[in-house]
């Protein structure tokens, strides 16, 4: 099992668009993703359980992932969060 | 004819016919299946209809009201194919034989019950969201017509409880005149839209609208907020005049968005906006502002479930101050305590918060708190024209005390090595009459004011602008208000200090001629009031408007200052 720590930096933190586009990116892997912020934990491939983890910005999220494609689904959940999920400063995705 | 009266949502006039939004009875009875297989079956088959209508809606929502509507259904779409969602509903009618209407809504509403109760409004909010999902995917199963539309066929004026996102983008935008909900407030999703489709809405309106039969003639004016039910001819001929003039006006202020606010007599003041965030800034910029008349740093504070430290106020604000370049940005210093609390302060729970510990009196308290967001602010100013604000000043000793505490930081820094903008201006909020009855002694201490009038109106009518019942007490046309107003800019440019304004009176079409016949110096609103606001006052003269407001002084109420000027100047009467 793999593991790694990141920061929200967008500024409506795992909410709407970076929310979405965070799952999106998690169901595109076979592997078991599970996100933990605080003292929650959540399947990344669940909207509604990463919206429940209320990671605003600045939060601190752990996610791990266990299966076949476990690293290649950290990596590229790990570029999606330090891109700022390819948003500019204005939220704006064109 | 009768006319009913709400709350001012969205400007503009409507005539048209009465169309009534129901969203139809979604009642079942929970029972077990004998068939667990077969009624999984049936809910798969829903949840992919529902996924289809989404899709479709989406696509239609990104054509006619942009992006952010757009989003909230992709959210949706995603909600749908939730494996957890999914499991859960399985594990109800596989492992315990319930029927898919029950399942569906169990599954649902512990989702949403979870979200409520999250501190962090941004997540609490989307419990709506999910609810709104279920109710989708439980019309489907129910059987009950996709469209509470159905019969929109002619446009129409629409009459609602409460609208929500799904129910608002299922309309024809087309067949649409304008809103009247019986629920909500000005910044409910029917107002939000209203105004961002430049439709006019009147929401909080007497409950008889729901009684209003389907097919009558109805007269809308959001900008006063009532509803005429079979107005008369007279009326009608002076709504159409009005609502032509109007549409003129407003496509000649957004084609003019970005030309200074200059009087026909040659008198200039500064039209900017009143942001949040970063996105706010853009959208701000966009509209033609000159800059940030009231820049709230709340965001920074309510987001978060930690105080947000200096480091990460100084990017924030940094950001904002270098999108706006050599224009103005005014930051106001915390604004929090009583009805804003914040979950990591232990703060009491307060009988009256209005009256009570917060904004500056909170701040001046706590320097663990006010320090790093001024130091933060003092760095942020050197890229750019960053001013500060303090907000609910009562008292002089709290501008002193303040200014102190400012300086105090400002040598700290330059101590550390941290550069800071060697000159700053420094003002403060105008929101309690004790300071705008002693403007004078206050304009010695500041560079300028910045009048709220929101609270300001609150304040000097005792009526709590949340409450509706008091809810016509309070608006900024009150004389009483005015004579405030006028006081502070008087005693302002007396000692050559200049004034703001950036209560939303700031951005009314009806107030702005009344404010610049008072001196105002800078008006300052939503980004979307901007454009229309800079075309009023190109249309006046400094000179007529100096005389209306002193008309308006004069007056007794709110409704004869407010006819006064739509009888003067009949262009602003939108």
């Amino acid at each position: 099992m793999s593991q790694i720590t990141l920061t929200i930096r967008h500024e409506v933190g795992l909410h709407a668009r970076p929310a979405a586009l965070f799952v999106k990116t998690a169901r595109q892997f076979d592997s078991d993703i599970r996100v933990t912020c605080r003292d929650r934990q959540a399947n990344a491939k669940s909207i509604l359980g990463v919206l429940t983890l209320s990671a605003g910005q600045n939060a601190v999220i752990t996610i791990d992932a266990a299966g076949d494609d476990a690293d290649a689904a950290l990596t590229a959940l790990q570029t999606l969060v330090e891109n700022n999920f390819v948003e500019n400063h204005f939220g704006e995705t064109g | 004819m009768k006319a009913l009266q709400g709350i001012a949502a969205s400007s503009g006039i409507a005539i048209g016919t009465a169309f009534h939004f129901h969203r139809g009875d979604l009642h079942f009875e929970r029972h077990t299946v004998t068939d667990p297989v077969a009624e999984w079956a049936r809910l798969a088959a829903a949840l992919e209809a529902a996924q289809r209508q989404i899709a479709e809606i989406s696509a239609r929502a990104k054509t006619e009201s942009g992006k952010e509507e757009a989003d909230i259904f992709e959210a949706h779409a995603l909600m749908l194919e939730d494996p957890d969602l999914l499991e859960t509903m399985q594990q109800a009618i596989k492992g315990q034989s319930l029927n898919a209407e029950a399942a569906l809504q169990d599954a649902a509403e512990n989702y949403a019950q979870m979200l409520e109760i999250l501190d962090n409004e941004y997540f609490s909010a989307r419990a709506a969201d999910v609810r709104d999902v279920a109710s989708r995917v439980l019309r489907i199963l129910l059987g009950i017509a996709e469209s509470p539309t159905a019969g929109l066929t002619i446009p129409s004026i629409i009459l609602a409880r409460d609208l929500t996102p799904s129910d608002t983008v299922l309309l024809d935008k087309s067949l649409v005149l304008g809103f009247c909900t019986v629920e909500g407030g000005t910044t409910s999703h029917t107002a939000i839209l209203a105004r961002s489709l430049g439709l006019p809405a009147v929401v909080g309106a007497e409950p008889e609208v729901l009684e209003i039969p389907p097919g009558a003639t109805l007269a809308l004016d959001g900008g006063a907020g009532t509803l005429t039910l079979e107005p008369d001819e007279a009326l009608i001929a002076d709504y159409r005049t009005r609502q032509q003039a109007g549409a003129q006006l407003l496509a000649r202020a957004r084609k003019d968005a970005h030309v200074p606010a200059i009087t026909r007599d040659g008198h200039r003041v500064e039209v900017v906006a009143n942001i949040g965030n970063i996105a706010g800034a853009a959208a701000a910029l966009a509209a033609g502002a000159e800059g940030v008349g009231l820049l709230r740093t709340e965001f920074l504070y309510l987001e978060h479930t930690h105080l947000p430290d200096e480091e990460e106020q100084y990017q924030a604000y940094r950001a904002i101050v270098e999108a706006f370049g050599s224009r103005p940005v005014i930051l106001r210093t915390l604004d929090v305590g009583g009805d804003k609390a914040l979950p990591y302060l232990d703060l009491p729970h307060e009988m009256n918060p209005f009256l009570g510990f917060r904004a500056i009196r909170l701040c001046l308290a706590h320097p663990e708190i006010f320090k790093p967001q001024l130091r933060a602010a003092l760095r942020a100013s050197v890229v750019g024209n960053l001013k500060i604000m303090f907000p609910m000043v009562a008292t002089v000793a709290e501008v002193r005390v303040a200014r102190m505490i400012l300086e105090e930081c400002r040598a700290e820094l330059l101590t550390e090595g941290k550069p800071v903008a060697e000159e700053m201006e420094i003002g403060i909020m105008v929101e309690i009459p004790a300071a705008a009855l002693l403007a004078e002694r206050f304009a010695t201490e500041v560079d300028f004011f910045s009048i709220g009038t929101n609270d300001l109106t609150q304040y000097t009518l005792a009526a709590d602008r949340t409450n509706a019942l008091v809810a016509t007490l309070g608006s900024g046309f009150q004389p009483a208000v005015l004579h405030l107003v006028r006081n502070v800019i008087t005693a302002a440019h007396a000692q050559g200090k200049w004034v703001g304004l950036c209560g939303e009176l700031a951005g009314e079409p009806l107030a702005i001629p009344i404010l610049l016949g008072l001196g105002l110096d800078e008006f300052s609103m939503n980004p979307s009031a901007i454009p229309l606001a800079k075309q009023i006052i190109r249309a006046l003269t400094l000179a007529e408007t100096q005389e209306l407001a002193r008309a308006a002084l004069a007056l007794d109420d709110v409704e004869a200052v407010r006819e006064l000027v739509k009888r003067r100047v009949p262009a602003v009467n939108l």
